[in-house]
């Protein structure tokens, strides 16, 4: 079982670094404690979840921003604030963060400002995105090697 | 197992089981609502889609027991589907959502939520959501089970625990049956036996409805729906069914205003200013003031009793009726006492000539009470009849000045206080329900010298309670409310002069309503302290104005119309009498206002200035 043990580790510590970084909060830990075996993807099916509807709201944002004629504020208002929710929901701390900044912004109608924010979103989207599907993947590792996903408190 | 034994089965184990929807667009935030809420081992089903969340209740009203839904959706606002939800089916709804600014909050609690949770929604707190399912129950089982007590009386005497306040003014008619009628525990009688299965009655004292009338007043009265108003109000026991039938008969008053306020506003034109006969009607805001009247002030509930105002109406009798609060009485219509019109006689006659054909309904249809009051000083509130701006509607105190500025507009909102077909009823709507002074609503009668009129009180009694402010406003208004224009019997005017005119004089800022009082409903504006002067109020004419107004208590003329009624069309109105005394204090006076008014009924046999709404 050594290769079990070293994987958990790994995840342990990884998870960790991932906390310790930022990238998750709590609201990610209860999100793993929600797992059982009812529902033993629900970490990732809502992950999942995330990243496309995260990435359908970039997208509606960047062309609300693009507009030529007159942005749209309103609108990658109530975009971030979808974001917002679904970030704060799923523990992406980073990302939440960068959201309430960009709403400032868009009460400012700063366009400047948003497509700053808009780009810091996308670049905090796409960090967490990858350093999730690493931690899933040792999940499954573990898992495949017969052990058990470890609680990280 | 049968299904009726599954079912009972769940039941029984709750909180286990309970059949929650949730509502969100978000799909992260729904899933994980979702599964939240089937680890606490609810029965969930989800819908990103608001509409598609309504169909599902509309389907089948007890299919669900708790709602859940998100604020910001895109196809439908949260709080609509809230208000959807409140009014349609009745079922407890928890907001959510990641803004936590108070604003928002607040917004969903004046929407009826009942409760508002932020995201990320934790397991904690959905674990005790099932307690609204079990408080709402319990409050449909109270409304529907207590106040036996109440009712017997209510017809007569308002219910036995608002009796005393109210008393008299409380009468319950028949249109104030409602469903479910409870006590009020304002009033402190909370007669309640969850026992018994009767149904109770609402008895809408004066406090009640004034809480109902600042509820509506806040949401606007074409926003307002019962829903919010009861989460306003935020009365036990009082159920929704009870505030929108409670809300139907106000908007009928307010419409019955109208028309009397109109026509006073023509009469108002036609006699010029200062001494207007008119009983300027303080307007009332919304039933409030009757309520107002009724319940606390003496005087309303001797004066009020008698009249039978329908539905709202005679609610409104009471002091609330008299609109402004805290007038002493909501003897506030000075009958006769008004000190202030000199010439009432001179209005009178020239009120009457305007009374056109239209009696009361006429008058009351849409017109809007302008009844000029004159400065209405301190408040400028206008009742207005008839048209009553739906928020503001401002009763119409003639401020210091001559009666006759007073606009009374009559109030839109108030249906309330409907005239009875027969008698020209100012109601006073007081939409706005605080202070305001309730727009007096005058019911006339036909055919009654007093008869009808309508509490034009509400004023007053506003009046009282008000020190100067609005309320003191309202009072005046009230006071003139209660002038209401007795062709006949003159003489009693006189008596009852002082009493009503205190009231105004309640308005220590009151205007002097020297003229009319522009009864019909007025809506008082809730923000204006007084009276504010409606625009529609011209001078009230032929409405029974009481003329609330024309107690100027700060120069000492108040004009306190006589309330001459003017039978014949049945207004009564009042003919402002210039009054020196009166505008003295407030609180006093309406209610000798008010008790002295119910004397007169008495004295001429009339039954009432009950507003008799023959809505």
């Amino acid at each position: 079982m050594d290769v079990v043990n070293q994987l958990q580790r790994q995840f342990i510590d990884y998870s960790a670094s991932l906390h310790r970084e930022g990238f998750l909060d709590d609201q990610f830990t209860q999100l793993q404690k929600l797992q059982d075996d009812n529902s033993p993807d629900f970490v990732v099916e809502v992950a999942s979840l995330f990243f496309e509807d995260c990435e359908k709201l970039i997208n509606n944002m960047a062309r609300a921003l693009e507009q030529q004629q007159g942005v749209d504020f309103k609108q990658v208002d109530a975009s971030v604030h979808q974001l917002k929710g679904s970030s704060s929901s799923i523990g992406a701390m980073r990302v939440k963060d960068v959201c309430i900044a960009f709403r400032s912004f868009c009460e400012a109608q700063n366009r400047e400002g948003c497509l700053r924010c808009l780009q810091q979103v996308t670049h905090e989207y796409s960090l967490l995105k990858n350093k999730l599907q690493t931690l899933f993947r040792l999940q499954q590792q573990i898992l495949a090697a017969g052990g058990s996903i470890p609680v990280v408190e | 197992m049968t299904v009726e034994q599954i079912v009972s089965e769940g039941k029984d184990q709750f909180p286990i089981g309970m059949r929650v929807l949730a509502v969100d667009d978000d799909p992260t935030c729904l899933l994980l609502l979702g599964t939240l809420l089937r680890r606490c081992q609810y029965h969930v089903t989800t819908t990103s889609q608001a509409k598609t969340a309504l169909k599902m209740l509309r389907e089948n009203k007890n299919k669900f027991d708790l709602v859940i839904s998100d604020v910001h959706m895109p196809d439908m606002d949260g709080f609509k589907l809230l208000e959807h939800v409140g009014l349609e089916m009745d079922l407890p709804v928890i907001m959510l959502s990641a803004n936590g600014d108070t604003k928002l909050v607040m917004k969903g609690i004046t929407h009826g939520a009942c409760d508002y949770l932020l995201k990320p929604v934790r397991i904690e707190e959905l674990q005790n959501i099932w307690q609204h399912v079990v408080r709402r129950k319990k409050k449909d089982r109270c409304n529907s089970g207590s106040k036996d007590k109440p009712h017997p009386d209510s017809g007569e005497d308002a219910g036995i625990g608002n009796v005393d306040n109210n008393g008299k003014l409380n009468k319950k008619r028949k249109d104030q049956n409602e469903d479910e009628d409870d006590e009020r525990d304002e009033n402190g009688h909370d007669n309640e036996d969850p026992s018994a299965q009767k149904k109770p009655r609402v008895v809408w004292s004066v406090e009640l409805h004034r809480k109902f009338v600042a509820a509506v007043n806040q949401l606007g009265i074409d926003k307002a729906v019962p829903k919010k108003i009861l989460e306003l109000m935020n009365v036990e026991k009082l159920t929704r069914e009870n505030v929108a039938s409670h809300l139907q008969k106000f908007r009928l008053y307010l419409k019955r205003i109208s028309c009397v306020a109109n026509q006073q506003a023509n009469m108002a034109a036609a006699l010029g200013t200062a001494d207007s006969a008119y009983l300027r009607m303080g307007s009332l805001n919304g039933l409030g003031n009757f309520h107002t009247l009724a319940g606390s002030d003496q005087l309303h509930n001797a004066a009020f009793r008698s009249f039978p105002p329908s539905g709202v109406l005679g609610r409104l009798n009471t002091p609330a009726g008299l609109g402004i609060r805290g007038l002493p009485s909501p003897g506030t219509f000075q009958l006769g006492h008004v000190q202030n019109s000199g010439n009432p006689t001179n209005d009178l006659s020239k009120l009457q000539s305007f009374v056109p054909g239209n009696h009361n309904t006429n008058i009351l249809q849409g017109m809007p009470m302008s009844l000029e009051l004159d400065r209405l000083q301190h408040n400028k509130s206008v009742g207005h009849i008839g048209e009553l701006p739906t928020t503001d509607s401002t009763t119409v105190f003639p401020g210091s000045g001559s009666l006759v500025d007073a606009r009374i507009t009559g109030f839109s909102n108030n249906p309330l206080l409907g005239v009875t077909s027969n008698s020209l009823m100012l109601e006073g709507s007081s939409q706005q329900a605080t202070s305001h002074t309730s727009v007096s609503a005058i019911g006339f009668q036909n055919g009654n010298a007093l008869s009808d009129f309508t509490l034009i009180a509400p004023a007053s009694n506003q009046l009282q309670d008000s020190k100067a402010d609005s309320q003191g406003q309202a009072s005046l208004i009230n006071c003139n409310a209660g002038q209401i224009i007795r062709s006949a019997p003159q003489e009693w005017n006189a008596p009852r002069k002082d009493a009503p005119y205190q009231s105004h004089a309640l308005i220590n800022s009151s205007i002097p309503i020297n003229s009319a009082m522009i009864q019909l409903g007025q809506c008082l504006d809730r923000n204006n302290s007084i009276f504010h002067r409606t625009t529609d109020l011209d001078s009230v004419g032929p409405l029974n104005f009481v003329d609330p107004l024309s107690i100027k208590h700060s120069e000492g003329d108040n004009y306190i119309m006589e309330p001459s009624v003017i039978e014949k069309e049945g207004y009564l109105m009042f003919q402002p009498r210039p009054h020196g005394s009166h505008v003295p204090d407030n609180t006093g006076s309406l209610k000798d206002l008010a008790s002295a008014m119910m004397k007169q009924e008495d004295d001429f046999g009339c039954n009432g200035y009950s507003l008799r709404t023959s809505i």
